[in-house]
This record gives structure tokens, C-alpha cells and sequence, in this order.
């Protein structure tokens, strides 16, 4: 992948957000891909953990922006209990979906969500995902 | 000795199984719960992100209600456990957000709760020594999985309930019911949790390696403490064996074995709600 560094996007206001939001220090990351190990979901992302904390410390906003990665992650905790430097894959994501959802942009639409599901499935899945995927 | 109790919602709705099994096993284990008077959900999960201070309401209002009642609260579902002990620790610790807390649900409460699950309450406050005890019906040579999942332990300096990358308590429960316990690679590895919302693909396929990793050991039941947990082993399990013919093995909550142990009335289990009924096994062990 090309990517081009400048001061535009290593400073850029949004990788500052995702600082604020999360309260986690992208500098912190060396990179080690514990988080990207553990992950289980990792297989199915367009960038796992560790690939989406690096872009974003290179400022690559819109390779993050358009990848699938927040909204498969489960917030399970397996990248923070595992990284060596105690830095929260699992709130950088959260932050990112977080940007999406404060713009009122929803990534689910809750009249598409099958009857069934919203018949059977626990409460617990239906309100977890509401707070994960609707805004 | 009386507990206060956070049933949450979804042990009063499709989990019933979880909540009447643990009533009745812990009368049999000579202790109460008693539902707290005034409670709400819990929000089901605990905000990542520090500033989102919304998120602690609702599992606050529970905690404030449950601080009228004593001074600890037990729970079963893992997530619960997890947003309230979570969310009782930041308002214990952090004054800035306890202020805003307080006065957006016009309360005052300081974090001096205690929240401990079921499972603590039977290591800590019965002794495992004692269930073993109270057993009338051992559930002999059964080999049992302990499914932890994510919630129950992590992280760890949070919720402390067990060690994060190996948990035994489970597994010492199996142990005083008369249970084999199973050890298997992916009991603390997630079963996909909410994904069953939009993305059941990687729900089964996530819940698929917990199941075969359990079979692969030995496993005939998989015992779990979250509701959500059970229902996505359950379903996968169900779509993988389509057509296959594979024998299907029963998903419980831990309360559900308990209560079969402790010689509960089956009826009262919730166990026909269960996809794959675990009593045909029994019968075939003769227990």
C-alpha cells in the first residue's frame, strides 16, 4: 500500500480525536501484534489492530475511515490484556465507531434488523448492539 | 444470610432458566436472593470510551438502588457483573465523573458497593467444599467444558474474579458437583457477542472454534455464565450441524447443573428451553 506522510496527516485534527476519545496515546504502540493475535476477529477485518493503530499513527484517516474494522470488533479485551505497553486497541476502535455514531450516522438501520433476531435473541445482544451500531 | 440481587433483563425474559435455577439452588445451599425492589438493565455494555459519561446512568441507578439494600449485590449474567462492577469502580474512583453522575440522576451515591457474582458468593461465602456436600445427585463422570467467555474476566484489574488467562473457578465447581472438567484451548476466547446483529457469519464461525475446541477435548456439556454466550453456541451449533449428523451437545448455565446436582426439582430448571436437553444424557448414565 502507497501511503503518503506529510505534516497534513500526522498532525491531522482527526487522529487528535481519536486521542481525545479514546484517552489512548497512539505513540505508545511498537507494534509488537499481540492485539492482531489475540483478536478473533482479526481474520475478517479489512486492517486488524495493530495495522489500524499504525495507520493511524502515519495519519492515514481515510484508509481507517473506510475499513471494516470497528465495526467488527467485539470489544472482547483479548489486544488490551495482551499488550506488553497497556494500550487499548479495543477504545480506538470504539472511538472510531464513536465518530460515525455522534455524526448521527447509524451502521445499522433498526428497521432492517430481521424479526427473528429482535424475537429470540437476548435482550442483552439487542441492546449491546443498539449501543455498538446505532447512533 | 440474604444477598441483594440484580437479576438483569434478559434472566427475566429468555434466560428464566438461569435466574429460577439459582433462586432454588441457592435456598438448597441455605442462602437468599432477594431481587432488588427498583431495577433497570444495565446498558449491557461498558462504555469504552472515558468520555462517554452517559453510559454509566443506567448501571449507576442500579448500583444506587442496590446500595438501599446492603451493602453488596450479586448478579449472574457476566455482562452485567462486568458494566456494574466496572462502572461502581469508576464512580468509586474518578470525582469528576461521580459529580456529573450523580447530578444527572439526581442521586448521591459514592461507589462503596460491593459487586460479586454468583460464582464468587458460592467460592467465597459457601465454600466449594460445602456444595460438595449439599450434592444429592452427583452428576459422576459427565466431562463438563467451563466456558468463561470475555466478560466474566476481563480485564483484570477490574473485575478480579479469577486469573485472566487461566480460570479455575468454574472448573473447581464442575469438580464438587461430581463433574469431570474439561480444559480446552478457547474457554476465555469470545463467542462473536453482539455480532449476532448483522454479522452471524462470524458469530458461528467464532462459537464454532469454542465448540469443536470443547469436543476436541473430551467435552460432552458446555457450562456458561452468560446468557448471550449460550445463545450463540446454541444456534451455531444448530446451523453447523445441519445435515451433518453430528451429536449436539447441550449448552447450560452453570446454575442449571447446580440445581440438577443439588437433587432441584427438574421442572423448575428451564431445561426444555435449553436447544439440545441435557437430561437425555443423564439418563443414559444412569444419573
Amino acid at each position: 500500500m502507497l501511503i503518503k506522510l506529510g505534516k497534513e496527516n500526522l498532525q491531522s485534527e482527526f487522529v487528535k480525536l481519536i486521542e481525545r476519545i479514546s484517552g489512548e496515546e497512539l505513540a505508545n504502540c511498537y507494534q509488537c501484534g499481540n492485539c492482531t493475535g489475540g483478536c478473533p476477529v482479526s481474520y475478517a477485518m479489512d486492517f486488524g489492530p495493530r495495522e489500524v493503530i499504525r495507520l493511524l499513527q502515519l495519519g492515514q484517516e481515510d484508509a481507517v475511515k473506510s475499513a471494516n474494522s470497528p465495526w467488527l470488533c467485539v470489544g472482547c479485551l483479548q489486544c488490551y490484556c495482551r499488550c506488553p505497553k497497556g494500550v487499548s486497541a479495543a477504545k480506538i476502535l470504539e472511538a472510531l465507531r464513536q465518530i460515525t455514531l455522534r455524526k448521527g450516522e447509524d451502521h445499522e438501520k433498526i428497521k432492517e434488523i430481521p424479526f427473528p433476531f429482535l424475537k429470540n435473541a437476548p435482550q442483552q445482544a439487542i441492546v449491546c448492539g443498539f449501543r455498538k451500531f446505532v447512533s | 444470610m440474604k444477598i441483594p440481587y440484580y437479576p438483569g433483563c434478559t434472566l427475566n425474559t429468555v434466560a428464566k432458566g438461569f435466574d429460577t435455577s439459582a433462586r432454588q439452588s441457592a435456598v438448597l445451599l441455605g442462602f437468599e436472593l432477594m431481587e432488588l425492589d427498583q431495577w433497570n438493565c444495565c446498558g449491557a455494555t461498558f462504555p469504552l470510551t472515558p468520555d462517554n459519561v452517559m453510559g454509566l446512568t443506567a448501571p449507576t441507578k442500579v448500583l444506587v438502588n442496590a446500595r438501599k439494600e446492603g451493602d453488596s449485590v450479586t448478579t449472574l449474567c457476566s455482562v452485567c457483573y462486568n458494566v456494574l462492577k466496572r462502572t461502581n469502580k469508576v464512580v468509586r474512583d474518578d470525582k469528576d465523573k461521580r459529580s456529573v453522575v450523580n447530578s444527572f440522576i439526581e442521586e448521591e451515591y459514592d461507589g462503596s458497593l460491593n459487586v460479586i457474582h454468583y460464582l464468587e458468593v458460592l467460592r467465597d461465602k459457601i465454600g466449594f467444599e460445602k456444595i460438595k456436600t449439599a450434592v444429592k445427585r452427583p452428576l459422576k463422570g459427565i466431562r463438563a467444558g467451563a466456558y468463561y467467555g470475555c466478560m466474566l474476566l476481563r480485564p483484570f484489574e477490574d473485575m478480579g474474579i479469577d486469573n485472566a488467562e487461566a480460570p479455575t473457578i468454574f472448573e473447581n465447581l464442575l469438580r464438587a458437583l461430581g463433574c469431570e472438567p474439561v480444559e480446552f484451548p478457547n474457554k476465555i476466547e469470545c463467542c462473536g457477542a453482539h455480532l449476532a446483529m448483522g454479522n452471524e457469519d462470524i458469530v458461528t464461525k467464532l462459537s464454532g472454534n469454542v465448540l469443536s475446541s470443547a469436543k476436541n477435548k473430551g467435552a460432552e456439556i458446555i457450562v456458561t455464565s452468560c446468557p448471550l454466550c449460550q445463545y450463540n453456541l446454541e444456534k451455531s451449533q444448530k446451523k453447523l450441524a445441519e445435515g451433518s449428523g453430528n451429536t449436539q451437545m447441550p449448552i447450560l448455565y452453570f446454575t442449571q447443573l447446580l440445581g440438577l446436582a443439588l437433587g432441584q426439582d427438574e421442572g423448575s430448571l428451564g431445561l426444555e428451553k435449553n436447544l439440545f436437553d441435557v437430561r437425555q444424557l443423564l439418563k443414559e448414565r444412569g444419573i
